[in-house]
């Protein structure tokens, strides 16, 4: 076999016959998927969080739901049930309304299933982080005649983001390593591609090693990203150490 | 929905529920085990112990466990039968299984998490509680064993109730490992019977319900040893 005599370097080239492009490609694929992912997590757990304290009955009890079976069930289970029932309910919508059907895209699959369940663990580490704001700072907003909106951006959401982003970097690390199990429903990111890459050549434990790497890399360098969020947004107040 | 495949595949799905809850059990008691020593290691080690434990926590934190069990299952996996004679002895059999691959890599993810946590609440042990055992002529050894260890668990104790069920949410990736855990089950109905919720939904609500025994008896166990805080 050629690839049994091909040195560690060759098979790890960006290029043909070397499987690091296919690898590298995977893992845009998978900062692709993790930041879109996140993106959805973030608007529905922003809109999810508001809702839930609005006091709205129904909302409330709805989304209550919500977070907790997604917050149960374990993630596998749900990406590939999800997975599923979303490409099948979507082409049962469309053919209830006499549409054609359509085969869903991987990527807006995945994305889809990873930001629904995003959303369920932002809501409530939104809705801990507005609690935290003291409600006089909000008042006070209200009592100048901020109109919601801009109380929101100008009060409540400086106020929040010191204690909402710990626990944002959380999900973030917890996306991109979830991002890996879109490999079980086919979506070719990293470690699908890693398997490809492994499965051609029998060098398993040389592409898992360079696969781990490249996600040990994608979390490291958000670890700085985040710090350095971290600093910004607390710029002014006390050091918490 | 239809139930009545339950009828013929129940002995699986027991089946399937012991996988899952040996790999939970050996995952977490071993993992502990591990822990201990790595927040030991990190907390009073020296220099050298001292980084090399947050060298794993980082490594095994920064990565997918999906790769984690793939790199040991596909990739030490091929490496074993390398080893001269092992092919031979009796520990064969144990090592081809896929069951033997997720539980190692299980017991190593869940000890860097644990690790980390136990890290935290070894320090925050009130310094003086160590002093007095000190005062009164404890060893350092029983100094850990009487009251540096059981404050510190006493402190993690919520945490590590969330970590466990953590864990168990992760356990099904075993089933990539051609491991028969409940999910691996649901999976082979699914193909059996082309039922593709009715599985998922009976195994899911497995999922919460031993989910609702872990948070209990976490519970229970704290109630037992009120804190003061």
């Amino acid at each position: 076999m050629a690839a049994s005599q091909m040195s560690v370097w060759e098979l790890l080239s960006p290029y043909p016959p070397g499987w690091g492009g296919v690898l590298l490609t995977g893992a845009l694929s998978t900062v692709a998927i993790s930041v879109c992912a996140y993106a959805i997590g973030l608007a529905i757990g922003l809109a999810g969080a508001l809702s839930k304290l609005s006091g709205n009955r129904l909302l409330v009890g709805g989304l209550s739901a919500y977070t907790a079976i997604i917050r149960a069930v374990p993630e596998l289970i749900l990406i590939v049930g999800l997975y599923y029932a979303g490409t099948d309910g979507l082409n049962r919508l469309l053919s209830a309304l006499s549409l054609p059907t359509v085969e869903v895209n991987g990527f807006v699959a995945a994305v889809s299933v990873l930001g629904f369940v995003q959303g369920a663990y932002m809501t409530e580490v939104l809705r801990g982080a507005i609690l935290a704001v003291p409600s006089g700072q909000i008042d006070a907003a209200k009592a100048f005649g901020f109109s919601p909106l801009l109380a929101f951006r100008r009060v409540t959401l400086p106020a929040l983001l010191p204690n909402a982003l710990p626990g944002m970097a959380n999900l973030w690390m917890s996306v991109t390593k979830d991002s890996a199990l879109v490999a079980v429903v086919g979506y070719q990111e990293l470690a699908l591609a890693t398997r490809l890459a492994g499965a051609n050549t029998k060098q398993y434990f040389l592409f898992f090693l360079a696969a781990a790497f490249l996600y040990l890399a994608i979390t490291l360098v958000s670890n700085l990203v985040f710090t350095a969020l971290e600093r910004r947004v607390r710029r002014g107040q006390p050091q918490l150490s | 929905m239809r139930f009545d495949w339950i009828a013929k595949y129940w002995p699986l799905l027991i089946d399937g529920a012991i996988q899952t809850i040996s790999l939970l059990v050996i995952s977490v008691c071993v993992g502990f085990v591990l822990a201990i020593g790595l927040a030991f290691a990190q907390v009073s080690g020296g220099l050298l112990s001292r980084n090399l434990s947050r060298a794993y926590c980082t490594f095994l934190r920064g990565t997918p466990l999906l790769i984690q069990l793939w790199l040991l299952y596909y990739g030490v996996g091929s490496l074993l039968p390398l080893v001269p004679g092992l092919r031979q002895s009796f520990l064969w059999p144990i090592l081809r299984e896929g069951f033997f691959f997720a539980a190692v890599s299980f017991t190593l993810n869940f000890a860097a998490y644990q690790a980390v946590i136990l890290r935290g609440a070894l320090l925050s042990v009130p310094k003086g509680e160590l002093e007095a055992g000190r005062a009164v002529g404890m060893s350092p050894f029983t100094l850990v064993r009487r009251i540096w260890l059981p404050r510190a668990i006493r402190i993690a104790l919520p945490t590590i109730a969330g970590e466990v069920v953590l864990q168990l949410k992760s356990t099904p990736l075993a089933f990539t490992v051609t491991v028969m855990d409940l999910y691996a089950v649901a999976y082979k109905v699914r193909q059996d019977t082309l039922l593709v919720y009715e599985p998922l939904l009976v195994v899911t609500l497995f999922y919460v319900a031993l989910t609702a025994v872990i948070a209990r008896s976490f519970k229970f166990v704290e109630a037992q040893v009120p804190i003061r805080r």
